[in-house]
């Protein structure tokens, strides 16, 4: 289960504190800590407050804070506190002869996305293989980004890349 | 009485006159009295302004062919109402089927065609002449054969945006898939068989390239989706590429690969591509099946799914526009 931690920024008034837990509870969120940083208080008199909450999945946690930006709230900062997002997609082609090692390389080198899991599958010398890998990244936009990393590589060292039809159905 | 014309005599040709032959009695209870004046092919015509013995054209097509009068000046001379447009499909140049459906309209007939050629070369062309002569412009054929996907769009979902559609959207393709996963078959060995089986053409190109499903998905995004997209704006990748193997890698992880068409109106991309599609997703389909998946604004998804070629299949969209144009209430 993910863990996402926000930064809020909230008028020192009551309720305001509940107004931003409430979707966080209401869209299936488990609150873990909340942490009021007075010391912080910026020039508009705004207490920032970093609530950490867990979800089932990643989706939930944007769906939240939509919910709390749309009642006013402030939301100063976003993080997973773990890689988030994750996907599988396939190479075809000469994938070794093309130096594998590079092309992983080049993902894990974003410091924002990585190859978690890789299977290969070589028949014979000289015959195309096939490589599945698996790369996470810390959030969704990241994802994407390294994907598109991906694409480019894949062009340059003429490998077929086949994407996910990616559908929450 | 609604006098109906056929230019092309193959496949598709024969499909709806045996269809407008044996079902009559049912189509005229929609539409009222109808007969066929002309037949075309590539080398001449059969006209009768009185209406033609349709078991009969194919008959003569079978045995000695068709001479006399080419399409072009059939559509000069012969009083028809309303045009089916069934020639080959060149989506380049768009023609024979172009000129055809032009001239037609000029003068002032309804088309129904299953040639995505023109479609892709001039849709807005066409639209735009079809709504300043007064005609109907129909081609639920072209894309996906006896699935419906146009006139879906435009009437049960009137009143939808449609964002995003993603569909296998051709049936060699499909099969040749479905072929090398079940049968670990490489896939020249299953081409072949596929060819045997007269599933794929001698030249399978059109197909397994990507081309046939990118000509669909340029239609589906002019005509339901105002994309106005042209062929040129698909990034097309075939299928040549996949192997047995893949197959097996991606099984493991609960993927099947199937070429996909996607329309996406939301990022601005149209693609057709072999893409990893889970197991128990819609769009997981098996064999020469047809299937998109439509994602709307008020409707949320929907899935059709269908036969996406044959000679009575594609006849089946074809009777339904013409029954579409000229339905009585
Ligand atoms: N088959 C399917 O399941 C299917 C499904 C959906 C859409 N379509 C589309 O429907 C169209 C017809 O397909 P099909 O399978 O029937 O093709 P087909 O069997 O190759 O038949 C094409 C017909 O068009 C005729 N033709 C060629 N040039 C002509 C011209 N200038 N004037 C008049 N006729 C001409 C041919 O004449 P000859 O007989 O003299 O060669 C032939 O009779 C194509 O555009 C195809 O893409 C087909």
């Amino acid at each position: 289960m993910p863990v996402i931690s926000i930064v809020v920024e909230l008028l020192d008034k009551p309720g305001q504190l509940l107004n931003t837990l409430e979707p966080i509870s209401k869209g299936g969120g488990n609150i873990i800590s909340i942490i009021h940083q007075r010391d912080k208080i910026t020039p508009l008199k705004r207490v920032p407050v970093e609530i950490s909450f867990s979800v089932e999945d990643q989706k939930d946690a944007m769906r939240i804070i939509e919910k709390i930006k749309e009642r006013g709230v402030i939301v100063k900062s976003y993080n997973e506190l773990r890689l988030l997002a994750t996907t599988s997609v396939m190479l075809i082609g000469h994938i070794v002869k093309t130096d594998l090692s590079d092309t992983i390389n080049r993902i894990d080198s974003t410091g924002f996305a990585e190859v978690v899991d890789m299977e290969m599958s070589m028949p014979e010398l000289n015959r195309p293989s096939t490589a599945m890998i698996t790369i996470s990244a810390t959030r969704q936009d990241k994802l994407d980004e390294a994907l598109d990393i991906l694409r480019e590589i894949c062009k340059t060292k003429n490998l077929l890349l086949v994407e996910p039809i990616n559908e929450e159905l | 009485m609604i006098n109906i014309a056929i230019f092309g005599f193959g496949a598709v040709g024969k499909g709806v006159a045996e269809v407008l032959h044996y079902k009559k009695e049912l189509i005229e209870g929609f539409i009222g009295k109808y007969k066929v004046v002309a037949i075309t092919d590539s080398k001449g015509s059969l006209i009768d302004e009185k209406g033609l013995n349709l078991m009969e054209a194919i008959k003569i097509k079978k045995n000695k062919g068709f001479s006399g009068m080419k399409t072009l000046e059939v559509i000069e001379k012969v009083d028809f109402d309303v045009a089916i447009e069934v020639t080959p499909t060149n989506v380049h140049s768009g023609e024979p089927g172009l000129k055809h459906i032009v001239k037609s309209m000029d003068k002032g007939a309804n088309v129904i065609t299953s040639n995505k050629g023109p479609l892709v070369k001039a849709f807005k062309k066409l639209e735009r002449l079809a709504e300043k002569k007064g005609v109907s412009f129909m081609y639920e054929a072209t894309v996906g054969g006896a699935m419906p996907i146009i006139k879906l769009a435009k009437n049960d979902l009137a009143g939808n945006e449609i964002r995003v559609i993603k569909g296998v959207l051709n049936g060699t393709c499909n099969y040749i898939l479905t072929r090398m996963e079940r049968e670990k078959m490489t896939y020249s060995q299953v081409l072949s068989e596929a060819q045997e089986l007269k599933i794929a053409e001698a030249d399978p190109s059109y197909d397994v390239e990507g081309i046939d499903s990118a000509a669909k998905l340029v239609i589906l995004a002019n005509s339901i989706m105002r994309m106005d997209a042209s062929f040129e704006d698909v990034e097309i990748t075939g299928i040549t590429k996949i192997t047995p193997e893949s197959f097996e890698v991606a099984g493991n992880k609960n993927y099947t690969i199937r070429l996909i068409a996607e329309a996406n109106k939301e990022k601005g991309f149209l693609k057709v591509s072999p893409r990893l599609v889970p197991h128990h997703h819609p769009l997981a389909i098996e064999g020469t099946m047809n299937a998109a998946l439509i994602r709307t604004d008020l409707a949320g998804d929907i899935v059709v799914m269908g036969k996406g070629a044959g000679k009575y299949e594609t006849a089946s969209a074809i009777v339904s526009d013409l029954i579409e144009i000229y339905r009585r209430d």
